[in-house]
């Protein structure tokens, strides 16, 4: 029986927004005079005004970011936790690292916790690399020993080894970025805070750090991961907790609630990717092009929610009018941006579209991709036969879909291997 | 059966032992405790502002020495040599400087705590510690400064040949005295800083009035002997009588009344100093 990390318990905070005043800070002049105000419209008005003197007390509103939440995460859980802007995810990763008080309820912690809300909080432009892996260090919580002990380690997953000696103002974002998530994944808690820090650095970085993060919670440590990633919420929690409102709508596993909460969050999510339409900006220079793009299942459901092996269908209306006959191109992306898979009627097919043709239907899968997001882009290629043929237009980023559930084969227990991007046929049997 | 394995489990859960609990009003009981843990990151703090303070202005240290040699060269020509003022019988440079020290100290530190937290927000909204450190660092700062400036007393004292008597050695509780001063008050501004954010408009006025109306340029004894005691109300009055009687010597008589009168104002203003600044941390993620 595992034991519990974190309990939490009824946990609420309130802020209080006040609507009198538009600034953001409470200036003392302003505090002297409204008390002024009110003090002399109290003593003169009294009687002719006391309705507006009473609204003026009554300026603020309460506004609970968390309301009553509990649950526990286990040792060894990696917990994800997922939510629209604003729903209070910050808010609770906040309270968890203590930056901020809840206003009711209690948490209890068992081990060390760091929390990473941020990537290289504290660094100092002035001083040089070395020294801000220091200062960095120390903010993050680490011992002077732990970091003496990991230097050479951090030094060499950043990659900033020659500019060492160099005040980071000079550095490049690139360099900035690793080197502050260097610090960062050292880090080497019982508990680890995570937000959404993976957003940064270039695409290679990126995935070395979705790599260190899967080591990190694989060592068996707890992971608390807040993301709008489904797809690195999937790949990387094994449980999860859907927030909204500063209330836990659903927690278990992480695909029950993945897939809960793309189910419910589907009118919010379908306005940006089931349906796709051009900006109209794009096209004003342009003669062909298409114009909006549809995602269906294989039961022309629509849907960009789908799992492995299953059929995806696009259906694509073009718009302006081409020249000679025409062909089309997809090409899917994974959430890193790296380049997954292509499709061509022209090139490997030898379908070629008339002139008059306005909607065309692309059915792709199934699909051996892993779990993730992914999105796919559209060509329009003019000519035939390879022979003068060139892309007329090109829609990146056009519609996205994500890969829930991914079990090709039974008895898979998935937090045991890392994903591939795809799964391929396999056999296994003893060669005699 | 069921009833029973439930509280089974309830039962061991029990046993669990939490290593922090994190409740309304709970950082209090273990604050002191966290500060001893996070000395590491005061530490680290307070060698980063040195360090940026030194490599930010190209004359660095020189810096630090012009400022209080130049104080002291107007005052002296001012009241010493234009004013003629009494210097209770020593060089009026070195006079004038032992008020200098603890005060370019005090005023330092008010101004660099009272900016602190704002300047350090992203901290302080993204990683919890013990925010007292943070001016708590800032006066670590200044008072780096002020060893600096030490040396300048070092060199007037061989110039004028100026040999301190035995009072000398009680120098380092004087210094105490105005680390006290510095914090006291400095929590307080740090706090109403980040509360009101128009506070950092009297600060510097506080500063400069306070040159003036603290014995710096003149001597405590010019004050009428039955001010006296009301003019220790201002703490720093406390703290440069003290300063020149163990720099000074035999030469400079200290009104003692008046000297604890600014003592334990001046402990009044640490330990309020900070309660007020541990009741307003709480809500300092929130305000910054």
């Amino acid at each position: 029986m595992s034991t519990i990390a974190i309990r939490l318990e009824n946990v609420s905070k309130k802020y209080t927004i006040n609507h009198e005043k538009q600034e953001r800070y409470i200036a003392l002049r302003d505090v002297i005079t409204n008390n002024t105000k009110k003090l002399l419209s109290r003593a003169t008005s009294t009687v002719v005004n006391s309705k507006t003197t009473f609204q003026d007390f009554k300026t603020t509103e309460d506004f609970w970011a968390l309301n009553d939440i509990s649950f526990d995460i286990k040792q060894g859980d990696r917990l994800g936790i997922i939510g629209r802007n604003g729903a209070g995810k910050s808010t609770l990763l906040k309270v968890l690292s203590r930056i901020t008080e809840p206003t009711k309820g209690r948490i209890s912690v068992k081990g060390r916790v760091a929390s990473l809300l941020e990537v290289g909080t504290g660094f100092h432009p002035e001083l040089t690399g070395r020294e801000n892996i220091w200062l960095n260090g120390a903010i993050l919580g680490m011992q002077k020993s732990e970091i003496k002990r990991q230097f050479d380690a951090i030094v060499d997953f950043s990659e900033v080894d020659t500019f060492l000696d160099t005040p980071v103002k000079r550095y490049s974002s690139g360099m900035y970025v690793r080197l502050a998530f260097a610090v960062a994944a050292h880090l080497e808690p019982e508990i680890l805070v995570v937000d959404e820090v993976l957003a940064v650095g270039d695409y290679a970085f990126q995935s070395k750090c979705l790599g260190k993060m899967q080591d990190v919670s694989k060592s068996g440590r707890t992971v608390i991961f807040v993301s709008h990633n489904m797809g690195a919420v999937s790949s990387l929690c094994d449980s999860a907790v859907w927030i909204d409102r500063g209330k836990v709508v659903k927690g278990g596993s992480v695909d029950e609630v993945v897939n809960y909460y793309l189910k419910n969050q589907s009118t919010v999510y379908s306005e940006s990717s089931l349906c796709s339409l051009r900006q109209t900006q794009e096209l004003m220079y342009k003669s062909f092009y298409i114009t909006s793009v549809e995602m269906f299942n294989d039961k022309e459901q629509p849907t960009n929610a789908i799992n492995f092996q299953d059929e995806i269908i696009l259906k694509i209306s073009l718009g302006g009018l081409p020249k000679e006959r025409f062909s089309v191109e997809f090409h899917i992306y994974n959430e890193l941006g790296q380049f997954v898979a292509v499709g061509a009627s022209g090139a490997y097919h030898g379908i070629y579209f008339n002139k008059d043709v306005s909607n065309i239907k692309i059915k792709i899968g199934p699909l051996p991709l892993t779990r993730g997001k992914y999105t796919i882009s559209l060509s329009l290629v003019k000519g035939i036969d390879g022979i003068n043929t060139s892309r007329s237009d090109t829609w990146q980023n056009a519609i996205s879909f994500s890969i829930l559930e991914c079990k090709p084969f039974i008895n898979r227990d998935i937090s045991t291997l890392q994903e591939g991007a795809c799964i391929i046929n396999q056999t296994f049997s003893e060669w005699l | 059966m069921n009833n029973d394995s439930n509280k089974l489990s309830d039962a061991s859960e029990k046993q669990v032992k939490f290593d922090l609990i994190i409740e309304a009003g709970r950082t209090e009981g273990n604050y002191w405790a966290d500060i001893w843990r996070f000395r590491g990151l005061f530490y680290f703090l307070a060698w980063r502002d040195i360090i940026v303070r030194y490599k930010q202005t190209v004359i660095g240290v020189a810096w630090n020495l012009i400022r209080p040699l130049l104080t002291m060269l107007v005052f002296t020509i001012v009241f010493g040599k234009v004013a003629k003022l009494p210097s209770d019988g020593a060089p009026y440079a070195i006079f004038v400087f032992s008020a200098v020290l603890p005060w370019q100290f005090f005023a330092n530190s008010l101004s660099e705590c009272s900016m602190s937290l704002v300047g350090n927000s992203s901290l302080i909204s993204k990683v919890y510690f013990p925010r007292l450190i943070i001016p708590a660092s800032s006066v670590i700062v200044s008072f780096v400064d002020f060893l600096i400036s030490l040396v300048i007393l070092i060199g007037l004292m061989i110039w004028f040949q100026f040999v301190p008597s035995w009072k000398m050695l009680f120098l380092p509780l004087f210094i105490l005295m105005a680390f006290a001063a510095s914090a006291g008050i400095g929590l307080w501004l740090t706090a109403l800083n980040v509360k009101y954010r128009d506070f950092r408009y009297i600060v510097p006025f506080i500063v400069q009035f306070g040159l003036f109306i603290s014995p710096v340029g003149f001597s405590s004894t010019l004050v009428p002997e039955k001010w006296r005691f009301l003019y220790s109300l201002n703490p720093m009055v406390g703290v440069i009588d003290g300063f020149r009687w163990s720099i000074l010597g035999a030469k400079s008589n200290i009104f003692w009344p008046g000297f604890f009168l600014s003592l334990v104002l001046i402990i009044l203003f640490l330990i309020s100093g900070i309660l007020y600044f541990r009741k307003t941390e709480k809500a300092f993620a929130d305000l910054i």
